[in-house]
């Protein structure tokens, strides 16, 4: 990644010959200090912070660690209490129900648009800055403005469904299997300003050429679609595919502010394996339990990371 | 294919051009016509999509409290409340909670950038050993959901009695490897020869970060500021996790609780809180709004 010359840092003389094993060492462990030197300031915070906690993690996960302070170290006993919890699979489907909506339905609407705002068309500037403004805007923003517009009664969005002739608009939020839908909906509205740069950034990279000689052989524009661009923006697929699945697994700030009693009965049919953790960690107090909760977290999504890693090797092989 | 090939995969196209690629030019004229009036139509209503939950946001804050769940919907206000842009400084905390807000902004933002440029010289212009192993364990840990850490991160907060305080959210936001990934993919543009030169001329690798290259590093440190002040700014669970008393809350956490607190919420001065902790937001956006863009587009990392 680092080019060659990164290695001329601190040989004030390349002239000289003067390479002998003990000037060489020298000059690595110099380097070493002065690399260091820059990287500790940082390094320091982001140890304490990041680094020890994801260590730290595993053991805790096998206590039963609590508000009260110390933890008994107890093996592998939480994980079978886990998996025995039904709140705990509940949350699992959740958040797999989610994902599963969420990652495609993101991918198409951000594709399409990126597609959409490829183009030359009146405005396109002022779109894309358009496009990106939910990204940036609060989760507790968002989420207590679509849920006073998602109001089943009052609600803009069911007033105008009303409108067009449905009678019985659903429920939103406050209906069972509407809920996980609606969070969809919100979380899609959000994010696809953010896929969308990514898809218009993978875009620009497809050689003109190619779109040009497909012309020339008479294809139509879903068969140039279908056979340049979607081969062409297959890094920025992947690329997309696997932070859109991460960031489904880990969905919890949207589902915290939409759902204020917690874990409680009327909120079932959203609770995600965050939100899970969130509860039984720092509501309940029970830090072993809820880390052996994180720690299968974790390993959704090192697995979706590998999978995906693993299928797009494959593909391009 | 590495994490890092393929985030720089999506790295060097400026976004903020008109690219070329442009299947609807060469249509035939009528074909053409026909797909970009479709074309135009989707982009209308996607505008509206996008502009009607904010523009909702910001009428109801000038409605009558009844008024914003009038029905049928009444888009505009009956009169205009300008009076709720007074009262929220005096009804709510709001005062409190943006200076709290502000505060951990900056200071957050300041750190993150000082030290993230900093280290991401060590990782690009000086070659030691184990300088690879170490940039791939910061990569690595961008890839960890934070939710999966948050407990142990919080226990070693406890313990060093900084929960409940402010400083917690300054140590939680502001060393992030996001921050150094960025910083080194653009250091590692910048030509080795102009480092050469002020070497030459007797400066020392800290004078050529301070002189040289930061100097020339304008558009990454701007999008590095901005993602991380308005991340930090927008940030609720780190708050929520953290900060306890009512003294040190944020905009999100107060607003969150404006709402939790009161059945009978006073919508409109919600809406009227919502609006103001938003317009910074929108005004830092469209003066930056490139470099956002630029950053997203770099690292494919944020989030």
């Amino acid at each position: 990644m680092t080019s060659a010359t990164a290695d001329r840092i601190g040989i004030p003389d390349t002239s000289g010959t003067d390479h002998t094993p003990r000037r060489r060492s020298k000059l690595v462990l110099r380097n070493t200090l002065l690399g260091w030197s820059f990287i500790l300031p940082n390094f320091i915070g982001f140890a304490i912070i990041t680094l020890i906690p994801v260590v730290t993690l595993f053991y805790v996960a096998l206590t039963d660690f609590n508000i009260f302070g110390k933890g008994e170290f107890i093996g592998l006993e939480n994980f079978p209490k886990l998996f025995a919890d039904p709140l705990f699979q509940r949350s699992v489907v959740n958040t797999f129900y989610y994902a599963v909506m969420h990652v495609p339905l993101t991918i198409v609407v951000s594709l399409g648009l990126a597609l959409l705002l490829n183009t030359k068309l009146r405005g396109i500037a002022f779109f894309r800055t358009a496009a990106f403004f939910p990204y940036i805007t609060s989760i507790v923003a968002i989420a207590l403005v679509w849920n006073l517009l998602f109001s089943p009664d009052y609600g803009p969005i069911n007033e105008f469904l009303r409108f067009i002739g449905i009678q019985n608009p659903p429920g939103w939020l406050t209906s069972q299997e509407w809920a996980m839908p609606s969070i969809v909906i919100i979380s899609t509205w959000r994010d696809m300003g953010y896929y969308m740069i990514l898809f218009l950034a993978g875009l620009q990279t497809v050689p003109r050429e190619l779109y040009e000689a497909a012309r020339v052989d008479g294809t139509n524009a879903w068969q140039r679609f279908w056979n340049v661009t979607l081969p062409g923006i297959r890094p920025t697929m992947f690329l997309v595919t696997v932070l859109l699945t991460i960031a489904s697994f880990k969905i919890f700030d949207l589902i915290i502010v939409l759902s204020p009693g917690g874990t409680a009965a009327p909120n079932q049919a959203t609770v995600v394996l965050s939100q899970f953790i969130y509860q039984k960690g720092f509501i309940e107090s029970k830090f072993g339990y809820a880390s052996a909760a994180a720690v299968v977290l974790f390993a959704i999504c090192l697995g979706a990371t590998v999978i995906q890693f693993y299928i797009n090797k494959k593909r391009s092989a | 294919m590495s994490t890092s090939d393929l985030i720089v995969g999506a790295s060097v196209v400026d976004v903020t051009e008109t690219p070329g690629a442009d299947p609807l030019q060469h249509s035939k004229p009528a074909r053409g016509n026909v797909l970009r009036i479709v074309g135009s139509i989707l982009l209308v209503l996607f505008a509206l999509a996008l502009l009607i939950p904010f523009g909702w946001m910001v009428l109801s804050s000038f409605k009558d409290s009844n008024e914003v769940f009038s029905v049928p919907v009444r888009w505009l206000p009956e009169t205009w409340h300008w009076e709720h842009y007074v009262e929220l400084w005096t009804k709510t905390d709001m005062a409190t909670w943006l200076r709290n807000t502000i505060v951990l902004s900056v200071v957050v933002t300041f750190l993150q950038v000082l030290t993230g440029a900093f280290a991401a010289y060590g990782f690009a212009k000086v070659r030691f050993p184990g300088r690879d192993v170490l940039f791939l364990v910061y990569l690595g840990t961008i890839a960890v959901p934070w939710q999966s850490y948050m407990i142990p991160q919080y226990i070693m907060m406890a313990q060093a009695k900084l929960t409940n305080t402010l400083v917690a959210i300054i140590v939680l936001q502001a060393f992030g490897a996001f921050g150094v990934f960025l910083m080194k993919q653009y250091f590692e543009s910048i030509p080795e020869e102009l480092s050469e030169a002020a070497r030459i001329d007797g400066l020392n690798e800290y004078s050529i970060w301070a002189r040289i290259m930061l100097p020339l590093s304008g558009p990454a440190l701007a999008s590095l500021g901005l993602l991380t002040f308005v991340n930090t700014w927008n940030d609720y669970l780190g708050p929520l996790l953290y900060l306890r008393s009512r003294e040190n809350w944020t905009v999100q956490l107060g607003l969150k609780n404006f709402v939790a607190n009161n059945l009978d919420a006073d919508y409109a001065m919600l809406f009227t809180g919502l609006t103001v902790s938003v317009i910074p937001i929108a005004i830092i956006f469209l003066i930056g709004q490139r470099y956002f863009v630029e950053g997203i587009a770099t690292s494919g990392l944020k989030g």
